[in-house]
């Protein structure tokens, strides 16, 4: 049983170490084209921002998009820990912003992220 | 695919009823946030959340011009269609005016080009195509109003909300079942 435990606290680790572990892209585009696809989409400005390019991106930066002062001042790098941080409370996670739009299941948060981490 | 169900004058009165409603619901909403600091503060956001919906709307109108435009439409879908993009207007106007009514400045329309090149209308070929991009706006819509409804700080705004999203529903059923397509399967389908 000894032995065993810096195995389990390895594995422990390792699915903290990404949220993206076990998350699923093509539910996430499933999830994105029902939720999302409202204000948003992939290529485009549409009410919201366009998402591509998104991961690895200074909050704010989408081009021609014309973003409130709380998001362009932030200094937020969307990736995983502060997309799911958005998508869970965007209010608590920039106050100020425009976005009245929340995910409240992590599930769901993990599986978009994971879509969106594939649009480049 | 012609056989849409097309409103008849009795409908677009009961629409201009409907507005009033709405319009005395927005005020209400105003009414009761209208003291002290934390309320400025949730008009502010609501106004947001309303500024992000007439957004929307705008898209939706542009996107029945695109349709009605495209010479793509036959009648009765046509007809429908125009019925559907005066929904539209009818609520970006209730939008516009409880954003003013709330302090706020009301988001204006892109151009028509803007919305062409966003929506991708190069690519409608066909009736059905301009029926699936109705459809897919609409259902986008309805959950994005569904979505917005507890950001609301304003009970009397969320209702609109819903009622906005109801709206948004009626006009997608009909646009699915004019593509042929069934019911979604069992209850809940929106908002999920």
């Amino acid at each position: 049983m000894k032995k065993s435990l810096p195995w389990a606290c390895a594995v422990v680790l390792a699915a903290q170490a990404s949220f993206s572990f076990g998350a699923d892209a093509a539910r996430g585009k499933q999830l994105y084209e029902s939720r999302c696809i409202g204000c948003h989409s992939i290529e485009d400005n549409r009410a919201g921002p366009a998402h591509k390019g998104v991961f690895g991106r200074k909050a704010g930066m989408a081009k021609g998009f014309d973003y409130s002062p709380a998001v362009k001042s932030s200094r937020l790098i969307w990736n995983e820990r502060t997309l799911d941080r958005w998508l869970a409370n965007p209010e608590a996670t920039i106050p100020g912003n425009k976005m009245g739009f929340a995910v409240p299941d992590a599930l769901d948060r993990a599986d978009l992220i994971e879509y969106l981490r594939t649009a480049k | 695919m012609n056989q849409l169900i097309v409103p008849g004058r009795r409908g677009f009165l009961s629409g201009t009823a409907r507005l009033s409603a709405v319009a005395v619901a927005l005020l209400a909403g105003k009414e009761a946030l209208a003291a002290g600091h934390a309320a400025a503060q949730a008009d502010s956001k609501d106004v947001d959340i309303l500024n992000v919906a007439l957004g929307l709307e705008w898209e939706g109108i542009n996107a029945y011009t695109l349709g009605a435009q495209s010479g793509l439409l036959q009648k009765p879908v046509l007809d429908t269609a125009v019925r559907f993009q005066a929904d539209h207007k009818e609520h970006a106007d209730t939008l516009a005016g409880a954003i003013r009514k709330m302090g706020g400045k009301p988001v204006e329309a892109k151009s028509l080009a803007d919305y062409a090149k966003a929506l991708k209308a190069d690519t409608l070929k066909t009736q059905a195509d301009v029926l699936n991009l109705a459809v897919r706006l609409e259902l986008g819509a309805t959950n994005a109003y569904l979505g917005v409804i507890p950001a609301f700080k304003s009970p009397a705004l969320a209702q609109v909300a819903a009622r906005l999203a109801a709206d948004e529903v009626m006009h997608w059923t009909i646009l699915n079942s004019a593509l042929g397509r069934p019911l979604p399967a069992g209850g809940m389908p929106f908002g999920a």
